[in-house]
């Protein structure tokens, strides 16, 4: 064989394999979008479920999701974006930076369940907290960290070091520099990350199975120690352990859900697009 | 207080924070081992580790109740090497085209669509799984049931995917250009640029990615507990239903009794869980830093 011919059929091949890798996105798209978008609706979305979750609105799992995702990110946000600072503006590389770099590696590696574990094990047990948002948005927030401080991190190492330099040379202090110099240009890229970990965790539904999530609420939740419902757990529910619920409630709270999650990843996609294009340097 | 003095208190404060910060990851992990070992360790008072990790029965509310996990590592293990038998191939061939032969263009578009497979949630996967490629696993191979060792494997396989393929192509990517403009002024073609130099220098870093693919398949828990039937028995083939470690946390939590022996045994199978991800992620980090180098 030519060397010409075998180089056709291998990148024919490497071609099929990726859009073996890339198809499933659309497929699963079309088919939730054409399944569930007859389920849609003004009342789906914003009122009770009744009948035993088998008419009505999935209005309190969507509610529960944000709340869960707001708690996450106030908790995760401003720790992960500290010690993204202090991993890249204040560490020197040694053995304690390491240290921290590898514990980041390893949170993220964590099973999604075993967060469950751990969320139960210390916030509903240990610090009391129950089976209640505040433990649910805990846990979420601590397996959002590394994402927060991986994209903090490139988002402060993208800024050239002369900013630094030359704030420094005129008499700022370390911390003036990193606020006024480092920061302001970091901050599309952090904000990448934040919603790239709003979308993580409004996915996830193994941490939340024993911390936070219920079967089914007849009411709202009222403070931070309540539990709630959420979305991923509900599609869990209503497709596992729910039997009669009609195809297509499945499909439109699948597609709640995946709609979500999508679009806050589009977002922080084309965020990044823009942020890489318009910068000066 | 003097203003000057008073800046320099609020400095001497926001630098401990952000001191504190970097601190607190290296506190979460040791957190999570610590309180998985507090809520695990007591189901060692009565069971013997061995007994534990190679008994062949999991029967955890029969009484007296059993408590081997060899089914579940088994199952766990079945399910893996059949999503990493498909996932490696693919992944590593769509690392390729999008690294070396993409346009940039197309290159940009496949990396987004990547990125939002790697989004979709696990439920929202499992869900389609378990809808329609159990029954058509089922109708194909003639089966009882559509929720196998293989529905799994192929779920799996697309979860991992992601992963693969992202840091692959990093690894790709990073290979010196000097390295194509070498091979290619000695008259190879792309191809054989591509597959015998640049796939070869970006080993260590394609390791890394196959590696923590699988790390992501082992703890992948809510697509992997709806196709994969939970039947917690010692598999002996791809078309029986199994259940993994993690299915078995996650289903049977919300029936054991805090503080029991079945309580504390799902805690335990949570340290063997943090176990597994902790040295595939050490190991894999150790190859990224050496194709990095």
């Amino acid at each position: 064989m030519s060397p010409r011919l075998t180089q056709k059929i291998a990148f024919t091949v490497l071609f099929l394999a990726t859009l073996l890798v890339v198809l499933p996105v659309a497929v699963i798209l079309a088919i939730i979008v054409a399944k569930g978008a007859s389920a849609i609706s003004w009342e789906f979305l914003f009122s009770m479920p009744r009948d035993g979750m088998t008419a009505g609105g999935i209005f309190p799992a969507i509610l529960g999701t944000l709340y869960l995702v707001l708690g996450a990110v106030l908790f995760a946000v401003p720790l992960g974006v500290l010690a993204a600072v202090y991993l890249v503006e204040y560490s020197s590389d040694n053995r304690f930076s390491r240290l921290v770099k590898l514990a980041i590696v390893n949170l993220a590696g964590v099973p999604s369940v075993v967060y469950g574990l751990f969320g139960l094990g210390i916030f509903v047990t240990f610090f009391r907290f129950g089976a209640s948002i505040l433990s649910g948005s805990l846990t979420l927030g601590i397996m959002i960290l590394p994402v927060i401080i991986t994209s903090a991190r490139e988002a402060l190492e993208s800024v050239p070091r002369h900013f630094r330099t030359v704030s420094l040379s005129l008499g700022a202090s370390r911390w003036q520099t990193v606020r006024h110099s480092v920061l302001p240009h970091a901050l599309p890229g952090i904000l990448t990350g934040m919603i790239l970990g709003l979308g993580r965790a409004a996915g996830e539904t193994a941490p939340i199975l024993f911390t936070v999530a219920a079967f089914y609420l007849p009411r709202l939740p009222q403070s931070v120690f309540d539990q709630t419902m959420a979305l991923p757990y509900h599609l869990y529910v209503i497709s596992t352990q729910v039997p009669g619920i009609a195809e297509n409630v499945r499909y439109g709270t699948a597609l709640v859900l995946l709609a979500l999650v999508l679009l806050l990843n589009l977002a922080a996609i084309v965020l990044r697009y823009r942020f890489r294009k318009r910068k000066k340097w | 207080m003097k203003p000057a003095r008073r800046r320099k208190l609020k400095e001497w404060l926001i630098e401990k924070a952000i001191l504190l910060s970097g601190v607190f990851s290296v506190v979460f992990v040791l957190l999570i081992f610590l309180f998985l070992l507090r809520e695990g360790l007591s189901l060692f008072r009565g069971e013997s580790v061995l007994d534990f990790l190679l008994g062949k029965s999991w029967y955890p509310i029969s009484s007296p109740p059993r408590f081997g996990i060899l089914p579940l590592i088994l199952g766990s293990v079945l399910v893996t090497l059949g999503a990493a038998a498909i996932s490696v191939p693919i992944g590593i061939a769509a690392a390729l085209f999008i690294a070396e032969i993409a346009p940039a263009r197309l290159k940009e578009a496949l990396k987004a669509g990547i990125e939002l497979l790697a989004a979709i949630p696990s439920v929202v996967i499992g869900f389609i799984g378990m809808i329609t490629l159990g029954p058509w696993i089922k109708n194909l191979f003639n089966i009882p049931t559509g929720l196998t060792a293989l529905t799994g494997s192929v779920t799996l396989a697309f979860m991992a995917m992601p992963t693969i393929v992202s840091i692959a192509e990093d690894a790709v990517t990073a290979v010196p250009r000097q390295y194509r403009e070498a091979a290619i002024a000695m008259g190879a073609t792309k191809w054989q640029t591509t597959w015998r130099i640049v796939a070869r220098a970006a080993r260590p870093g394609m390791v890394a990615a196959v590696m923590l693919g699988i790390g992501r398949v082992i703890g992948e828990t809510m697509a992997v507990m709806m196709v994969t039937g939970n039947a917690a028995m010692i598999p002996t083939g791809m078309l029986q239903p199994v259940r993994t470690l993690t299915a078995t946390i996650a289903a049977e939590m919300g029936e054991s009794v805090q503080g029991g022996a079945h309580y504390a045994a799902l805690f335990a199978i949570g340290i063997v869980l943090f176990i597994i991800t902790f040295l595939i992620n050490g190991v894999a980090d150790l190859f990224l830093h050496r194709s990095r180098r």
